[in-house]
């Protein structure tokens, strides 16, 4: 448990550090697609509901309810996110040389 | 053998979230440059695909059909909002987006919670913070939704005892968090009641935390509460132990809390004095000691038609008001004609110039203005001598000369698209009162400023037809 949760921890430190280093290098002409883009990727707690709603109504009812909502809600950013990030993008068009 | 199989299978599993992971770390390395951006959102959207699929092959998982219903009404929902959308109305969808994913996240540490697992503190922490964080996200977003879409009133709201209030909610906040995590029982009577006094507790820390703030300064506070949807992401990973959560949410984090720091740098102003300071409720005073300035210089469509029929080069600089007018196909259209004209034809963006980062940037490539040709402050500035025409369409403070000029300016220090370097500047404007931040600008009276008063759609319009004629 306790080694587990250091490792996650490091995973933590790293994921950020990587974080700035990524996002720094985006251009700032893109960067509401990227904050849309970080909706869709926060939506990515789908995965903990996933496992809440799934859980059997009859033996854990109230994990199962609140969990749902956490699927309708993650969902909502996923495919949302994912969908508008990707409109935006394809409007971002280079005239194409004379 | 059974052993040996499910520690196999866990091994898979793992090992297919740190692909997934690796997928969104390649999609956002791919959304550093125009043309492989729209690959790095697919790439990072079948990172999505994966993890969810591999969760759903989970042994605990043992009805689909609950599941089912969340998945497709959270679908229907996403994709309608997707489509449909304005790109002027992206801020409020994004903040929307990011409560969605705060009180998703929030759920999902309520009902670990709720569960009745083993209780360990470290996973009483993970889970105060889920929720918390979560929470707050949820009701902020709620309040810079509302301020964006004019829903409630966008100016700041000051009150008395206003600190007072905040550092008693924060005690009480962290009162609630020693009761969870360590007394466990000394002030509430089960689960329910501390879990529901928490999240009341966060949902009315992110209502005060964002209606003080000024609807001026919500780009702000939308990057902020991105970075804190990502952060709840990353909570969540620790209740439930997952390594995909931890990054993904992370780099959220990190990608919400550097465009912050790039909004802020913008505006000159430390991240404290936006979130605490009510910009823009005392500006009355700023504006009456500037009344005599000098007389302003209009000028008709025909003779701005000469000066940019002349011009080699031009610089145009959008504001938010260009949007508004819904001016930026006529102005892409007068860009392509000075082209055609040999003019060399540049946009200036600056960070704050639209409703959120970058807002500016995808409002001129829905009218197909290539992005090649939107350039920074920074790259224009150096350069602005040599600039024969600047127009200035919608935008007001972010051409302030006063940032520069006047110590006395609330903007003072704040970068600027120095137009007033340029040889000749238009400014197209309705009439001629003063910005977002009710601050009066210089550039209106210097004598190399031309006003070309009027709608801006209007304006842009009249000088597309005397090119066509």
């Amino acid at each position: 448990m306790e080694t587990q949760l250091t490792l996650l921890f490091f995973v933590l430190v790293l994921s950020i550090f990587l974080g700035f280093e990524l996002i720094s290098k985006v251009p700032s002409t893109l960067h509401t697609p990227l904050m849309s883009g970080a909706n869709a990727i926060s939506g990515i707690t789908l995965v903990g509901a996933l496992l809440a709603s799934g859980s059997g109504f009859v033996s854990q009812p109230l994990s199962v309810l609140l969990g749902t909502a956490a699927v309708t809600f993650a969902t909502i950013n996923v495919v949302g996110g994912y969908l508008v990030t990707n409109r935006m993008l394809s409007m971002f068009k280079k005239k194409k040389a004379e | 053998m059974i052993l040996f199989e499910q520690f196999n299978s866990e091994i898979v599993v793992n090992l297919i979230y740190i692909l997934a992971a690796m997928l969104f770390i390649f999609g956002l390395k791919m959304l550093g440059s125009p043309e492989t951006a729209r690959r790095g959102n697919l790439v990072s959207a079948s990172g999505m695909f994966l993890a969810v699929v591999v969760t759903l092959l989970d042994q605990s998982i043992i009805d689909f059909s609950f599941i089912l219903i969340g998945v497709c009404i959270g679908s229907l929902i996403g994709f309608f909002a997707a489509t449909r959308v304005k790109m002027t109305a992206m801020p409020e969808m994004v903040a929307l987006f990011n409560g969605f994913g705060g009180i998703a996240s929030l759920l999902v540490g309520s009902s670990e919670y709720l569960v009745g697992f083993d209780p360990n503190s470290a996973l009483l922490i993970a889970i105060y913070l889920t929720v918390l964080i979560g929470g707050v996200t949820f009701s902020g977003s709620l309040i810079a939704w509302g301020k964006l879409s004019e829903i409630i009133s966008g100016k700041p709201f000051l009150y008395k005892g206003q600190q007072i209030v905040n550092a008693l909610l924060l005690g009480f906040i962290l009162l609630s968090g020693l009761e969870m995590i360590f007394f466990q029982g000394l002030f509430t009577e089960n689960q329910f009641q501390i879990l529901g006094i928490i999240c009341l507790l966060a949902f009315t820390l992110g209502i005060l935390f964002v209606i003080p703030i000024g609807g001026a300064d919500m780009p702000v506070v939308i990057a902020l509460l991105n970075s804190f949807s990502g952060l709840a992401a990353c909570a969540a990973g620790f209740v439930i132990l997952n390594n995909v959560l931890i990054v993904s949410g992370a780099l959220v984090g990190a990608s919400g809390l550097i465009l912050t720091n790039i909004m802020c740098k913008a505006m000159n102003r430390s991240l404290a004095n936006v979130l605490f300071s009510g910009f823009g409720a005392v500006t009355d005073t700023a504006t009456g000691e500037t009344a005599d300035q000098g007389e302003v210089r209009p000028v008709n469509t025909a003779d701005a038609y000469l000066i940019l029929e002349a011009a080699s080069s031009v610089l145009i600089v959008p504001g938010y008001g260009m949007a508004v007018a819904q001016a930026q196909h006529s102005v892409r259209e007068l860009g392509e004609l000075l082209e055609a004209n040999g003019a060399e034809v540049k946009y200036a963006i600056h960070p704050v110039a639209g409703r959120m980062p970058g807002h500016m940037n995808v409002l001129l490539a829905e009218a197909n203005v290539s992005y090649d040709v939107l350039v920074e402050p920074e790259d224009v500035n150096p350069i602005m001598e040599t600039v024969d025409v600047c127009m200035v369409i919608g935008a007001n403070d972010v051409v302030n000369p006063d940032a520069k000029e006047n110590e006395g300016s609330p903007i003072y220090g704040m970068p600027i698209i120095e137009t007033d370097r340029a040889k000749t500047v238009f400014v197209l404007k309705r009439s001629m009162a003063s910005g977002f931040a009710g601050i009066q600008n210089p550039l209106f009276f210097k004598s190399n400023t031309r006003m070309l008063f009027g709608d801006a759609k209007e304006s842009v319009s009249n000088l597309v037809a005397e090119f066509k004629g």
